[in-house]
């Protein structure tokens, strides 16, 4: 019997497709998440666009908080640690969160370098605005990749960027000769072996989510017709005026993406979404995706 | 050739569907009741139990789905589907099929950092061990008097059964590279 194996931390990733993890700050807050039907929650003390608010440092949450809302519903609680905090990830880790998001909604405590996720059984999920820096923390053990997108926003501008960046990409490598991967890998700053893949199989070794300023269930399902395999919904659903329904909606957007009826019918009444923030208005400095590296 | 459905309101279904095509069989994602229309078997994939219980229900499939299987409609549950399958569940109600008769645990093993692979011993598929991947997985506690257990853990905990033309597994046959388990399955659809 093998724990912590690739295929059980990739596995996990693979069990959450289709399907919208949703950021909760309190046990109801899970519960309502769970009973919408979120194939995982994501435990916070503050939701992006609070910390985004906020300002100062922001960092790993209370385990008081993580460990009541792992109590509170049966579906994976993951948790956020800052990107290159390695302790936090230890403490998570040891709390039985079932996966970890080296996150740029946080801090950054290393200014070079990620954690090293392959020494880890609980997975990580890193988030990505290209495919290099997609493949750089494959390389380094991430199990699931998402989109940074632009979190606290409501603007999905950034996460279709990413998602079409990488998405791009990935069919670019596909179509290229073998002569030509070694400076394609070069000029990506990622692992050679990981372009080859890609060049060989026509998609990404580990499931792809979009993330980063989803708030209505038509911005779910575009992430989802662009090529990602299930959302994460931060502040948009405690955010909005009403966050039953907007859970229940996303969920069903996601599932039927495909079926604009179904959209429009689930999109009906949900009352006023989170309010948005156009990325522009936002100080450089205040940016979350370019954090990472 | 057989047309299998894969019910693909969430979860790792797109895997079943690169599988059984791999067997030959037509197989095609069902996201609303009307796709069961017209199918020889029905694959429940693996997710989460609550999420796809709770889209099975409000888009009504579970009476559709029973009136298929009291007509001896065969279906394979992994994991999450092994669940949705079971008669009882503990810690999970309302959305049972009750298609197979065996008692069920969610999240039996514990949580994400327990989940493991092992090898298993399974007859009906020949000598050479099976790779099993358990992730957060189901046991099955118990089992009633028509059903057959089709594998075990060492510590003799059942972990795959069939009754009748429903087959449960609380591993992913879906995830390996071994087709026995999906061909086994493709051999009780006429």
């Amino acid at each position: 019997m093998e724990k912590g194996t690739w295929t059980v931390k990739a596995g996990l990733a693979q069990m959450l497709k289709g399907g919208v993890i949703m950021d909760v700050v309190t046990p109801d807050q899970a519960g309502i998440a769970e009973e919408a039907g979120a194939c995982a929650v994501m435990a916070l003390e503050r939701v992006p666009a609070d910390i985004r608010a906020l300002g100062g440092v922001a960092r790993m949450a209370d385990p008081t908080v993580i460990q009541a809302i792992m109590h509170a519903v049966s579906i994976p609680v993951m948790a956020k640690c800052r990107i290159g905090h390695f302790v936090e990830a230890q403490v998570l880790e040891s709390l039985g969160v079932d996966y970890l998001d080296e996150s740029e909604v946080l801090t950054p405590a290393d200014e070079k370098h990620h954690i090293w996720k392959h020494e880890f059984k609980v997975p990580f999920v890193c988030g990505c605005r290209d495919l290099g820096e997609a493949l750089r923390r494959i390389g380094e053990g991430a199990a699931m990749i998402r989109t940074k997108g632009e979190a606290g926003t409501g603007n999905i501008v950034e996460a279709v960027r990413h998602m079409r960046t990488v998405m791009g990409h990935v069919r670019r490598l596909q179509g290229m000769t073998e002569d030509e991967l070694m400076a394609e890998a070069k000029s990506l700053g990622a692992p050679f072996e990981l372009v080859q893949q890609i060049h060989r199989t026509g998609r990404l070794p580990v499931v792809n989510f979009a993330a980063g300023g989803v708030a209505t269930p038509a911005d779910a399902a575009l992430m989802m017709q662009l090529g990602a395999e299930g959302v994460f919904v931060g502040s948009g659903i405690f955010k909005s005026s009403n966050p039953e329904a907007v859970a229940k909606a996303i969920v069903q957007a996601t599932t039927h993406y495909n079926d604009p009826q179904i959209i429009a019918e689930v999109s009906r009444g949900l009352g006023e979404a989170m309010p948005g923030l156009d990325i522009r208005s936002i100080p450089p400095g205040e940016l979350l995706a370019v954090r990472g590296w | 050739m057989k047309r299998i459905g894969v019910l693909a309101l969430q979860g790792a279904f797109v895997e079943h569907i690169v599988m059984l095509r791999r067997l030959g069989a037509e197989a095609v994602p069902v996201r609303l009741p009307e796709e069961l229309e017209g199918l020889d078997g029905l694959v429940i994939p693996g997710g989460e139990s609550t999420t796809i219980g709770k889209l099975m229900h409000l888009y009504g499939f579970n009476a559709s789905l029973q009136r298929l299987l009291a007509d001896r409609f065969p279906v394979l549950g992994t994991c999450a589907g092994m669940i949705l399958l079971a008669k009882h569940v503990i810690g999970l109600k309302g959305y049972s099929l009750g298609a197979i008769d065996i008692k069920v645990r969610r999240n039996a093993f514990g949580r994400q950092v327990d989940s493991f692979e092992a090898d298993l011993q399974i007859p009906v598929l020949g000598d050479r061990l099976y790779r099993a991947v358990f992730i957060r997985a189901p046991w099955i506690e118990g089992v009633g008097r028509g059903v057959e257990v089709l594998a075990r853990l060492l510590d003799g905990k059942p972990v795959a059964a069939r009754e009748g033309n429903t087959v449960v597994a609380a591993f992913h046959p879906e995830l390996t590279g071994d087709s026995r388990f999906h061909n086994y399955f493709l051999s009780l659809v006429d």
